[in-house]
């Protein structure tokens, strides 16, 4: 891609230079793009004034929740845009929008990740779970019940995100301790105040994890 | 007027008072949970504001052209006009309505707006640098308060301050709304279910009942989410300027912390005197606050805080206003920030008079409303926390991590609010309770169970509820506590009204009157001889073809006893301060609070836990930073502005202060409350661990450092 054409790609955002931007304008000169949809962002900037935005949508195929799904997105859309904008999976929460707060968590590769600050073209062929995989098959992960028993949430905005966190940590450790339990949830913000229910929740479920695996 | 609307004897309560999961719990932890800003109608546009980036200017002119050229973009709505003057940073310039957010972004960078700037003044800190900006609320005078200072055995003077916070919630403020003709279907994040929608509609120029409003969930409120708000009004517009699609316009980080609502902060210079016996005999204040350029203000009245009946006081207020964004309620307005100026004033008076604040607070509980409550829930507390056996002087903490103990007292109304509810019982057995409320997390909908399948003999899943919804018959708004009052005694007096009129007709089968029978166990029987009775079915089925529908209003200027107002609660906090590095860290807090009769002690506790972990975050992280030179908020993120996470809390233990007598007082809330004292508890530790008062809020380590340097200069 020419640098040239950089700044027509990449227009100054709202109030200037933004984290947002600047991750959109990553996503616009990324290396993963396909080759299709780098014609037609190319196609799109090269008539150059007025300026004009990396043009249009472009169908990319996701793995998500162990299911291959296509979704229409634009180089700069987020993981998180593309699974709640486009794919009506909304269990992931729009919150800070800048990789802070945890509330759109889900796991990529069975790592947490804040959905908001990975591009849905950087995730593809990779390994995409969410809130809703939680419940797949119609069977419920122990955490769901545990948050519920323990009052671990109470407008349940962050709870989602909490989830994912949580699971994420009881993947790789399944008999957390008390302050490893306090560190898994440290990238996730609430701001009811349920931490005392979530600390419980997460030994509720990993006891509960453990029965059921005779460990 | 049903018969016997009282809520049951505590003795004979089955669901009522129990320990009940939140009904909703599976849902949410699911991820299940369809809240508004999750809602997208098909065809759903996407929208995005436009926000001044200065603190004061005038518009010289605005130029939407290029924006509107923009394929994609279906609608512009100018939300301010030439020559408008705008007063706060961030305040909405336009919206812009396209059919992706990302291009609704886009087209906002094309929009070019003219702005003259003009001197702004941002920060309220120092009263004497904010020149004609203060609004003085005049001096209130009781007793005769020189002369008393004048007799007085100690005197202290001092300064505290309690900076300006937002609410953050974590689902941004915002709606989805589809306008056609005068027709708006109304998705909005709300607190007020029943009437945002009239809100709207008076914006929108068309008659309330054109407005229907839908709200399953909310990502929190805290006292924000009352109104429809500009935000709103202008995705009404763009819906219609888009040919009626729905319009989904939710704030963007920055301007819900900028332009959605804050608290506002309270400075004050504070005299208060005592006897040698720990007596307080005089209180003086000179306050001041923000709460934005047009926003509310504080009520310095009611200082000293809780403890407002002692014989001479002098209070005077003055009212700054900032180039910032407007405050709003937020959980408790008022009660914390005067909680901290009395009583972190109160426990330095203590610490002066060489007395056990535990002592002296209690000292002086004849200056309160409910001194024999309080006296209680201190001796509580003290044991929860191990007050007697840990507490030292304070500054007696040996080595570089100093520890400490504080305490302090708070009250609140919480009388339940007006509450229309119908209940529905089908000749199937079916139960339908309606009402326009909403759960904003501190769960109302279980709570409204529970008191319905009490009444009614049945359990709470064989009832269907339905609230959210403006077509329901109207119920307050949940703000200031008063919802689990409200709600609860307007579905109690429809269930009670319901099952007479089906006991009026199960009575005929029965061959009693209907004043003999009771619903008990999913059965309809004769009380003193339970043998003789009808399964709830089957009484139902008596109905044949009719159907009971009843509908009743608790009313909170005659709560007849089912509501009442007016408690107090006390905190405790235990830390743990480095003097090295500043750093606060909390070991323990605990919490005593009266509400009147308990619905349900497991959400109780998660109120209590809840206004703990806000009290923590605002005690020791919480700030909006105002930068002088461009006077604007520099922390509108999360980064920034710290908040609490799982570790940070340290250990939280709440009771609930049952007893008959309280139990008696009907349904009161409990959100407002446990968010009062706990902050300047916390303060008032901070200073017992340290030796050093940190006069301005919050205990950052900063902040924490420089009042320790200061002494060291001193």
């Amino acid at each position: 891609m020419s640098s040239k054409k950089e700044p027509e790609v990449n227009p100054a955002p709202e109030q200037g230079f933004s984290r947002r931007g600047f991750l959109r304008g990553a996503g616009a000169t990324s290396g993963a793009l396909g080759a299709a949809l780098l014609d037609q962002q190319e196609a799109a900037a090269a008539p150059a004034p007025p300026p004009v935005t990396a043009a249009g949508e472009a169908s990319i195929t996701l793995n998500i929740n162990g299911k291959p799904t296509k979704v229409p997105v634009e180089p700069r859309t987020t993981l998180l845009d593309a699974l709640r904008d486009r794919l009506e999976l909304t269990g992931a929460k729009r919150v800070c929008d800048r990789g802070t707060c945890g509330a759109c968590t889900v796991l990529v590769n069975g790592k947490t990740n804040y959905a908001c600050s990975v591009l849905a073209i950087d995730v593809q062929g990779k390994s995409i779970q969410t809130i809703e995989s939680l419940t797949a098959g119609g069977k419920s992960h122990p955490l769901i019940p545990a948050f519920a028993n323990q009052d671990g949430l109470q407008c349940g905005y962050c709870t989602p995100g909490m989830m994912m966190a949580a699971k994420g940590l009881l993947d790789k450790t399944p008999k957390p301790t008390y302050e490893q339990i306090k560190a898994g949830l440290g990238g996730n913000i609430c701001r009811c105040g349920t931490y005392v229910g979530l600390r419980k929740a997460v030994q509720e479920a990993s006891g509960t994890l453990r029965g059921g695996n005779n460990a | 007027m049903p018969s016997n609307f009282s809520y049951p004897p505590m003795e004979q309560r089955r669901l009522i008072g129990k320990r009940i999961s939140r009904v909703d719990g599976i849902e949410k932890a699911a991820g299940k949970a369809k809240y508004n800003s999750d809602v997208r109608p098909s065809g759903t546009l996407h929208a995005a504001l436009l926000h001044c980036p200065h603190a004061h200017a005038k518009i010289r002119a605005i130029d939407v052209g290029a924006a509107k050229a923009m394929p994609g973009v279906t609608a512009i709505e100018l939300m301010a006009a030439v020559g408008d003057e705008i007063n706060w940073a961030m305040a909405e310039v336009a919206a812009v309505a396209a059919t992706s957010e990302e291009v609704a972004r886009e087209a906002l960078t094309r929009i070019k707006v003219d702005y003259e700037v003009l001197p702004h003044l941002v920060r309220e800190d120092k009263l004497e640098k904010v020149g004609n900006r203060a609004k003085p609320a005049g001096e209130v005078v009781s007793g005769d308060p020189d002369a008393a200072f004048k007799q007085a055995d100690v005197v202290h003077e001092a300064e505290y301050g309690i900076p300006v916070i937002t609410h953050c919630c974590l689902e941004p403020h915002g709606s989805v709304a589809a306008m056609n003709g005068d027709k708006v279907e109304f998705w909005p994040s709300t607190q007020n279910v029943s009437a945002v929608g009239d809100d709207l509609a008076k914006s929108l120029g068309v008659p309330a009942t054109k407005v229907h409003t839908h709200m399953d969930f909310i990502g929190g409120g805290f006292g924000s989410k009352f109104q429809a708000d500009k935000w709103g009004v202008a995705a009404a517009k763009l819906s219609k300027a888009s040919g009626g699609k729905p319009v989904k316009l939710y704030l963007d980080r920055n301007p819900e912390l900028t332009i959605a609502g804050v608290r506002p902060s309270l400075f004050g210079k504070v005299k208060i005197a005592a006897q040698k016996d720990g007596a307080i005999t005089s209180w003086d204040s000179i306050t001041w606050m923000t709460g934005g350029f047009v926003g509310g203000g504080i009520n310095a009245d009611l200082l000293p805080y809780v403890f407002r009946n002692i014989p001479n006081r002098r209070i005077n207020h003055t009212a700054v206003a900032t180039n910032a964004g407007t405050s709003r309620a937020w959980r408790a307005p008022n009660h914390p920030q005067l909680c901290y100026l009395t009583q972190s004033a109160m426990d330095d008076l203590a610490a002066k008079l060489g007395m056990d604040p535990l002592d002296f607070f209690g000292k002086n509980l004849g200056a309160t409303a409910r001194a024999a409550v309080y006296e209680s829930q201190l001796r509580q507390a003290a044991d929860m926390i191990g007050w007697k056996q840990n507490w030292k002087p304070r500054g007696a903490s040996q080595g570089p991590v100093k520890r400490g103990l504080g305490l302090a007292l708070g009250t609140w109304g919480g009388l339940g609010h007006n509450s229309e509810c119908r209940a529905t019982i089908n000749p199937d057995g079916s139960v339908v309770i309606e009402l326009g409320s909403q759960d904003i997390g501190t769960g109302t909908r279980t709570a409204i169970l529970q008191v319905v399948a009490e009444t009614l003999g049945l359990q709470m899943k064989d009832i269907t509820l339905k609230i959210g919804d403006s077509s329901l018959p109207k119920s307050g708004a949940s703000g200031g506590s008063t919802t689990i009052g409200g709600v609860s005694a307007s579905s109690r007096l429809s269930a009670v009204a319901a099952l007479d009129k089906l006991f009026e007709v199960a009575a005929q089968s029965l061959g009693v009157a209907p004043d003999q029978l009771e619903a008990v166990d999913g059965r309809i029987q004769v009380k003193g001889n339970s043998s003789k009775n009808l399964t709830w079915k089957a009484a139902c089925a008596k109905l044949g073809v009719n159907t009971i529908s009843e509908t009743q209003r608790f009313e909170s200027r005659n709560p007849r006893g089912m509501s009442t107002a007016g408690v107090g609660g006390v905190q405790m906090a235990d830390v743990s301060v480095d003097i090295e590095t500043g750093v606060v860290k909390m070991n323990k807090m605990v919490g005593v609070q009266d509400c009147g009769l308990i619905v349900n002690p497991k959400l109780a506790d998660g109120q209590m836990h809840g206004g703990m972990i806000m009290s923590i975050c605002a005690a020791i992280m919480e700030e909006r930073v105002m930068d002088e030179a461009t006077g604007r908020v520099l922390n509108g993120d999360m980064e920034f502005y710290k908040l609490a996470l799982a570790g940070d809390i340290g250990e939280l233990e709440s009771k609930m202060d049952i007893t008959p007598d309280h139990d008696k007082r009907g349904v009161i809330g409990l959100g407002e409350p446990s968010a009062v004292p706990g902050v300047t508890a916390i303060a008032n530790a901070v200073a017992n661990a340290i030796g050093v008062r940190v006069p301005v809020l919050p205990l950052t380590p900063r902040n924490v450092l420089n009042a320790l340097a200061k002494r060291r200069l001193a």
